[in-house]
């Protein structure tokens, strides 16, 4: 595990007691978290656990209905002003890439870029090179998504993220969809901007990077955060009885 | 087998077995891998040549191009008789619009393609030039057509017919139909109630009514509906129409495109800040329309066949020429030729939008290249 020098007692998201429901169906309850700037979160916990929909709260694709969610000192509510602030300063990585297949690499870079911050072009598809190099790939920029692996894909989706200059990158399962053999170079590119210092938060399963990388912890079941450590004593001494069974079910085959 | 260690490069590739590739390939695999199915070829090309010699002879070998009627047709050779065509093309092509005045349909025809090749096809070189003459092209053919303006002489719509006013009803029924089919699929798709009603009424009431009742309304009753004094002439009126009917059935096939686009689309948009507008214009059209291209252009042909209908209304239309030449005691019974020559004209317009879809599906499709 490396020290994470970066990080800082400045708080970029407070949530406190948030709670939400699909329909009938509690998914978050009473959820309470403060991330530091700079500071890196990896989220586990078994499936329907409601680790996704929290980190999706989190720039609003899913709508908590109790509680608060505060970003960037933004509250976040109906208040379209306020949502597309924080969307903008808040990148997002999903499990499916969902590149946009009908523009190039260098396109799905430069939309957002060019028409919600209105960057001029030629500065746009200079960032967006810049970022294609940090990601490795700028030999593909002119590319359409589906000519791409999934890793080169996935890598891609960081760099458009990161076009929008981001202060906090969510990470929805980013390597659960590709082939063994491309989630290392996923894991990398990870890797790699968490050491710029930015401000992550990881849902996954890849307790490696969660080792290396992770500041601290969370383990969610049944939309409770159950735990919450650093990562050494989280996996060496878990204190919850669900945490050890979830721990001995992915460690262990 | 210690030795046979794999090393890359020891297996080359082979070339395929002979017979299964190229024409000689192609051809047995295709006409002659059974006996049956090479019977089934040996029948079918004796078939066709039959059928070909018989068809070459009648529309070609033993046709009379030029008579003063059918009678005199016969006595010349028994194939078909184009003389009714050629001898009323100028009826078939200009309805009744005066002879000395129909180089302005020409030219309205000849730069109807200058105004549509920026919009049809993107990679053309000068495409932002050529689409302002695209914009200023409908005022452009309005005049002309119409006439009453810089001198030139007003010409009534009533004399208007033929394959000029098919095109003028398909081209503008297309044209216009394309943004409103998009604009009512996109309401039928919005989170605002009012505006979502609305779109779904005007759309199933269009699909729910038979096209021509609709003529029938645009020519004897739309002017009701209208404020007092707009006063539409029947050609614009059965425009509206032929717009209204087929933008409700583009609506539905793009919002089945729109349907289709995964959700993950738009949950990318939102988490980069896009706006409603900017992710249908980027993420939304772009995506669903490509997807809807085949159904579109499928309504457009079918829009384009039934511009035959305004015949109901008494507008005359290639087929209503047809007809009333083959009303002529001169030309009667040569109904086949007549509504031949009408069909080719049809199926070689349809034929045209039909190629120009598949082209364009092939151009946007960035799975492969």
């Amino acid at each position: 595990m490396v020290v994470n020098k970066n990080k800082s007692s400045n708080p970029v998201i407070e949530i406190k007691e948030m709670h939400k429901w699909f329909g009938n169906f509690h998914v978050l309850k009473n959820i309470s978290l403060g991330v530091n700037q700079g500071e890196r979160i990896v989220i586990c916990g078994p499936s329907g656990s409601g680790k996704s929909t929290l980190i999706r709260c989190i720039n609003r694709l899913e709508v908590h209905q109790q509680g608060d969610i505060i970003v960037n000192n933004v509250e976040l509510t109906g208040d379209l002003k306020n949502l597309e602030a924080i969307r903008s300063d808040v990148g997002m990585v999903f499990q499916s890439f969902n590149l946009f297949p009908h523009l190039t690499v260098l396109e799905n870079c430069t939309l957002a870029p060019i028409w919600v911050k209105k960057l001029p072009k030629k500065e746009a598809e200079e960032l967006a090179m810049e970022l294609l190099t940090r990601v490795k790939i700028p030999e593909q920029a002119l590319k359409y998504p589906g000519q791409l692996s999934g890793g080169q894909q996935q890598r891609v989706a960081i760099a458009r993220s990161l076009c929008m200059q981001p202060k906090i990158m969510l990470f929805d399962e980013p390597t659960s969809a590709l082939d063994p053999e491309m989630i290392k170079e996923v894991l990398d590119t990870m890797i790699e901007l968490a050491e710029t210092g930015m401000t992550m938060l990881v849902v996954t399963h890849e307790m490696g990077f969660a080792k290396k990388v992770a500041d601290s912890v969370i383990f969610m079941d049944e939309g409770e955060i159950i735990e919450q450590n650093d990562p050494k004593n989280f996996f060496n001494n878990p204190k919850n009885d669900r945490t050890k069974l979830f721990l001995s079910q992915i460690l262990n085959h | 087998m210690s030795e046979k260690i794999y090393k890359p490069g020891n297996y080359p590739d082979l070339p395929p077995p002979p017979g299964t590739v190229g024409v000689y390939g192609w051809i047995r695999q295709n006409l002659f891998s059974s006996i049956s199915n090479s019977l089934l070829t040996i029948i079918s090309v004796m078939l066709l040549y039959y059928l070909i010699d018989g068809i070459i002879g009648w529309f070609f070998l033993d046709a009379v191009f030029d008579a003063d009627s059918k009678i005199a047709c016969r006595k010349i050779d028994d194939g078909a008789c184009w003389a009714v065509i050629t001898r009323r093309v100028g009826q078939f092509v200009y309805g009744f619009y005066p002879e000395a005045e129909r180089w302005r349909i020409d030219i309205t025809f000849l730069t109807m393609f200058v105004a549509f090749a920026p919009l049809l096809y993107p990679d053309i070189p000068k495409r932002k030039w050529l689409l302002y003459f695209s914009i200023f092209y409908p005022f452009f053919a309005f005049v002309l057509i119409m006439g009453g303006y810089f001198g030139l002489q007003k010409i009534e719509y009533s004399l208007f017919g033929g394959f000029m006013l098919t095109v003028i009803l398909g081209v503008c029924g297309i044209v216009c139909s394309l943004p409103l089919g998009i604009l009512l699929a996109l309401g039928r798709q919005s989170n605002l109630t009012v505006v979502r009603t609305l779109s779904v009424c005007f759309i199933e009431f269009m699909r729910g009514v038979p096209l021509i009742t609709l003529l029938f309304v645009a020519s004897s009753m739309l002017n009701y509906f209208l404020p007092p004094g707009t006063n539409f002439s029947i050609l614009v009126r059965v425009i509206i129409m032929f717009t209204f009917f087929s933008a409700a059935y583009i609506a539905e096939v793009i919002r089945g495109g729109i349907q289709a686009i995964p959700k993950g689309q738009y949950e990318a948009a939102d988490a980069l800040g896009m706006n409603y507008w900017q992710k249908t214009r980027f993420i939304t059209l772009p995506q669903a329309l490509k997807i809807s291209i085949p159904g579109i252009v499928n309504t457009f042909i079918g829009l384009y066949k039934d511009t035959t209908l305004v015949v109901v209304i008494g507008l005359l239309d290639p087929l209503g020429i047809g007809r009333a030449a083959l009303a002529d005691t001169k030309w009667n019974g040569l109904s086949t030729e007549t509504y031949l020559f009408v069909a080719l004209f049809f199926f070689v317009s349809c034929f045209a939008m039909s190629r120009y879809s598949l082209w364009l599906e092939n151009k946007l499709n960035t799975d492969k290249k």
